[in-house]
């Protein structure tokens, strides 16, 4: 169907103001074309359609060699290594950063308590603190941390730990204020401590939504881990880099398959491990 | 605790010592004091942040490639998305609409990061690679997106068109774009806070933007430019953070 611009106008009176619209935010693009350095014809230019053709010509048949087979298995239960301790050591961070943050659980809120001063004064550090560790990609981290302590597992456990301490300490935070307060306060107001009162008032209802945020994070984490592999740090996501490094298609071709394998294997347990603890 | 918790925590420690043995995680490697020390000087190496007149031209200019990286990708992605959802949701048959499925389903499955990798052989170094990467695997989220939309409208403005003898190009522009649109206007621009930080660790294999730049100044060991590049990317990130939850209280959502 084609139309003249004022036979469109007839029809349909906005036709003019949604051209205009559409010819500003062209107009809008264009620094951001020039930004990108947009220019499709460059997939086009020999000097990087003849490799990357051979790169994808090599895909099929994907390299299944018992050696290097072996090599990627090695690497996937790294990935998966490298998942679970990050996660456990992001709960050791998250968990403590988490209970000094919750404002619903200070005893200054509740009467007159000794040193409430003090624990104000903690209070918006250690916000602070989680701001920081997640503010910044876990990439970022993985980077920082293979110039720290060298390439490999160690690098991922350690910006897994952090980045997602960061997450998790926010959202127990947020899981705590959500609940009810009214057990805690109670046992704050009959004189318990802090951790008592956490234990016994806050904790046995806070615990499922907990434990089900944990374990899905457990499975985003077996993602960011390969994908820091590409910096670094470990696991499947090092083989892959070398591999397209290389250009050696057929190996991408293989890793590839076992990281959306993974990821689906990953997806699956999480969610079955959640409904089994609901 | 109920038995099923505690059998749960025993299994999970038992798994985490399990991983921690096969990854022959040293921890008094780690934490013994000799490299608590190297590593706290490495960590005062990054400060006090580079602030010099010329890098922070260059940071500035960094800080909009990576916006424009992850802008026009988005855009793209929107683009593209709409054109593979429209088989996708089922209106030119079951055959395309599988195979449409099948190509979301791919480009959504593989991360950015590798897609990036893989462009940076297609085009090479620098942010039209980002863009190209990040619009394929947006591509894929977004077109799942739409096709729902698409799938979940209701169909009689379209068909009431269709029965006053409009075409079919019109019906749709006139009877089912219209309805959908503000939906797939508002997924667009939830991922593109998404890709906002992405676009700004996409760099890292050579994609453009923040990235690149905090990689080449690792690489040449110029860390107080790195901690300046961390700050810009702490600062994209918390401005977006605060911009989206503005608009979303504005708009009452």
């Amino acid at each position: 169907m084609r139309l003249s611009a004022p036979a469109l106008a007839a029809r349909d009176p906005a036709a003019l103001p949604r051209l205009a619209l559409a010819a500003l935010a062209l107009l809008a693009l264009w620094p951001g074309l020039r930004l990108t350095e947009f220019n499709p014809a460059v997939l086009l230019d020999p000097a990087n359609a003849v490799p990357m053709g051979r790169f994808l010509a090599q895909f099929l048949p994907p390299a299944l060699t018992p050696e290097f087979l072996l090599l990627v298995g090695r690497a996937t239960l790294e990935t998966l290594a490298i998942a679970t301790v990050g996660t456990a050591a992001a709960f050791a961070i998250a968990f403590p950063l988490s209970l000094v943050t919750t404002a619903s659980l200070s005893l200054s809120s509740i009467g007159p308590a000794r040193d409430w001063r003090l624990y104000r004064l903690l209070r918006y550090p250690a916000r602070l603190l989680l701001v920081l560790l997640r503010g910044i990609p876990e990439l970022v981290w993985a980077l920082l941390f293979v110039r720290a302590v060298g390439l490999g597992a160690t690098a991922g456990v350690l910006a897994l730990a952090i980045t997602y301490g960061g997450m998790l300490g926010k959202v127990y935070a947020e899981i705590y204020e959500s609940s009810a307060t009214r057990p805690a306060r109670a046992l704050l107001e009959a004189g318990a401590g802090r951790l008592q009162a956490v234990f016994y008032g806050v904790l046995p209802q806070a615990l499922p939504e907990m434990v089900s945020y944990t374990v899905y994070r457990w499975e985003c984490a077996v993602r960011a881990s390969v994908i820091m592999g590409f910096v670094g740090a470990g696991g499947l996501g090092q083989q892959l880099e070398l591999s397209m490094r290389m250009l050696a298609g057929a190996e991408a071709c293989t890793i590839l398959v076992v990281f959306l394998l993974l990821v689906l294997l990953a997806d699956a347990l999480s969610a079955l491990l959640r409904r089994w603890l609901a | 605790m109920n038995p099923r918790g505690i059998v749960a925590v025993l299994v999970l420690a038992a798994l985490v010592w399990a991983s921690a043995s096969f990854l022959r995680l040293d921890a008094s490697g780690i934490f013994s004091l000799e490299a608590l020390g190297a590593f706290g000087r490495y960590i005062v190496s990054f400060f006090p942040p580079d602030t010099s007149g010329p890098f922070l031209v260059k940071l500035w200019t960094g800080t909009l490639e990576t916006l424009a990286i992850s802008a026009l990708a988005t855009l793209l992605a929107a683009l593209g998305g709409m054109l593979i959802a429209l088989p996708a949701a089922g209106r030119f048959g079951a055959l395309a609409k599988y195979a449409a499925r099948l190509l979301l389903n791919a480009l959504r499955s593989i991360p950015e990061l590798v897609f990036a990798a893989i462009m940076v052989i297609a085009a090479g170094l620098g942010p039209f690679a980002g863009t190209l990467a990040l619009a394929l695997h947006t591509t894929g989220v977004l077109g799942r997106l739409f096709a729902e939309a698409l799938e979940n409208t209701p169909r009689e403005p379209a068909e009431a068109l269709l029965h006053a003898g409009s075409p079919r190009v019109a019906a749709f522009f006139y009877g089912t774009l219209p309805n959908v649109l503000p939906q797939c206007v508002a997924y667009s621009l939830y991922r593109w806070e998404i890709n906002i930080r992405m676009a700004a660790v996409l760099g890292f294999v050579g994609a453009g933007g923040l990235g690149q730049m905090l990689h080449v100044s690792l690489s040449l060991f110029h860390q107080q430019q790195a901690s300046a590049v961390i700050a810009a990317m702490l600062a994209v990130v918390i401005v977006v953070d605060e911009a989206s939850a503005l608009v979303r209280r504005r708009m009452g959502a």
